[in-house]
């Protein structure tokens, strides 16, 4: 018996995986599909059509899909110029580790840096008033809406799109500049036809993890907006503290939904990703 | 190219107003505790808070547990796998990433309905069994970082050739793991393991959810109830952040660059 030995080695490993990842997940998955008589339904995943948790999940998606466009943007921009832009050598590393810090800085304190930044009585707004005589929330700004969130998830968003996209940029071989000058290429040129088809794959992949990030992510929306703003993990955290909607098996169906919706979004960036490493290696 | 240099110092400093304008105004108004003058007074009620110093040891405490068994689930499998069972690797490594796909309260809300107190294996129906299950929420949460740090540093050193020597020396496998790889992997499990210490200390949502007393919920609470205090912590969460970040940066100028020959 040459078989189990071999395999002793990784299942510790499984063992975890199964009771502590993948049993609790499926757990969650077949309940969305039971009614309280353990008997098959689909009547939890029809239920979650109802206007409430629509909304909750309309939101959520905007959020993130708007956090993780804007923060791949400027976070490829600010790839380029620490990487392309000539700066000088020590932005690029000191940006490289602030990226790091910052993509890990969510939650609690993120929140409040905000509240303190763009609150009522954050330093910006009280600077905007004073110095130009513009109150923002007089013109319909709230840190507790939709842009506000936004802003506050974009913190995160920049960095991560910096740490995962400059490598990418590194792996733009010098030749492949040096050929297209060669042949009478433009700089724009250049830019058109090699840099954005090689790195639009991982760029895409990374808006998607972007994606799922955002989507997610709970502790930063709840310290910033308690439970004003229905974002679906916020909805799902309710439910799990107190049942908000008088049907346990509701709840697994808004776990359900999550996971499909990261899910499908993580196939995509696993589509895109071994696209993108055709080139980049 | 001189244009490009230009809009590259615009871009730069956009994104540098952007990311300082927060911590600036964060560390402005934790030092307004005292009226009409800036002082420390907020860090000193914090730091001398007991509810700071009994929720931020219990998540250390509990931090330093997760990198314990992460290091013991993760390095003996990625070892495992580079050596033996390399046709696993694409199964294994689609599970450590599980975790970026299903969210956190996902993963907690599972571990609430099947460890509950009537359950077979009610981890919840003690103190103990809970504190356990958050670390292995934790371990769990922490899988993606742990695994990749620790396969990194695997790649640059030559297993075969270490076991071979080690098992000529007549050495088991629970000595070769624990006196030849691990030592050799120790860089990169140490970056692993503050990136985990880094995610652990503040983290909310499984802390709270399994009514755990750690520093997130804390926080959270403290948030929701004071003024000045929480922009003092936001703070000291960031410095800490930034320290664990570091450290890493630090660490990795001493790991091996490659192998003499990669498997």
């Amino acid at each position: 018996m040459r078989l189990p030995t071999q395999w002793l080695g990784v299942t510790p490993f499984f063992i975890f995986a199964l009771m502590f990842l993948i049993l609790p997940t499926l757990y969650l998955m077949l309940g969305a599909f039971q009614n309280d008589a353990g008997e098959f339904t689909f009547a939890n995943i029809v239920a979650l059509f109802s206007a409430n948790i629509v909304a909750a999940y309309w939101i959520s998606i905007k959020v993130s899909l708007a956090s993780s466009l804007i923060g791949a943007f400027a976070g490829l921009a600010i790839a380029i110029a620490i990487v392309r832009g000539g700066l000088p050598n020590w932005i690029r590393s000191a940006t490289l580790t602030f990226s790091g810090v910052a993509s890990n800085f969510a939650g609690v304190p993120l929140a409040f840096a905000f509240i303190a930044t763009l609150g009522r009585l954050g330093l910006v707004t009280v600077l905007l008033n004073t110095l130009v005589g513009l109150n923002i929330y007089a013109h319909g700004f709230n840190l507790l809406s939709f842009w506000g969130l936004t802003i506050t998830y974009v913190y995160f968003q920049i960095p991560l799109m910096v740490v995962i996209i400059v490598p990418a940029i590194d792996g733009l071989k010098k030749e492949w500049g040096e050929a297209a000058a060669t042949l009478g290429a433009t700089q724009a040129q250049y830019w058109r036809i090699v840099v954005i088809p090689v790195l639009w794959p991982s760029f895409l992949g990374t808006v998607i993890l972007l994606f799922a990030n955002a989507f997610g992510a709970i502790a930063t929306a709840y310290a910033l907006t308690g439970s004003s703003l229905n974002i679906v993990p916020i909805l799902l955290y309710a439910q799990i503290r107190g049942d908000v909607l008088h049907n346990a098996h509701l709840g697994y169906a808004i776990a359900f939904g999550m996971i499909f919706i990261t899910g499908l979004a993580n196939i995509f960036y696993i589509w895109f990703r071994t696209r993108s490493e055709r080139w980049l290696k | 190219m001189k244009s490009g240099k230009f809009w590259a110092w615009v871009v730069f400093l956009l994104g540098a107003a952007y990311f300082f304008i927060p911590l600036i105004a964060t560390i402005e108004f934790s030092l307004r505790m005292r009226r009409g003058v800036y002082s420390f007074d907020a860090y000193k009620v914090v730091l001398g808070d007991s509810q700071f110093q009994a929720t931020f040891l219990f998540s250390v405490v509990v931090a330093i547990f997760t990198i314990l068994l992460g290091v013991l689930i993760v390095v003996p499998t990625a070892y495992w796998i580079r050596l033996r069972l390399p046709q696993l690797r694409p199964i294994v490594e689609f599970i450590t990433l599980l975790p970026l796909v299903i969210p956190a309260i996902v993963i907690v809300f599972g571990y609430i309905r099947m460890y509950g107190s009537n359950s077979p294996l009610p981890f919840l129906g003690s103190n103990l069994g809970a504190n356990a299950l958050l670390v292995i929420g934790y371990a769990a949460l922490a899988l993606p970082y742990m695994y990749r740090a620790v396969d990194t540093g695997l790649r640059t050193i030559d297993v075969r050739t270490l076991t071979e020597a080690a098992q000529i020396l007549g050495a088991g496998w629970g000595t070769i793991v624990a006196r030849v790889i691990l030592p050799n992997v120790l860089i990169a499990v140490l970056s692993g393991a503050f990136l985990t210490f880094a995610i652990v200390i503040g983290e909310f949502t499984m802390a709270s959810l399994l009514n755990r007393p750690a520093f997130g919920p804390y926080l959270q609470n403290l948030v929701a109830n004071r003024a000045y205090e929480p922009a003092a912590l936001s703070i000291i969460a960031f410095v800490i952040t930034w320290g664990c970040m570091s450290l890493i940066q630090i660490l990795s100028r001493f790991a091996p660059k490659s192998a003499n020959r990669p498997n």
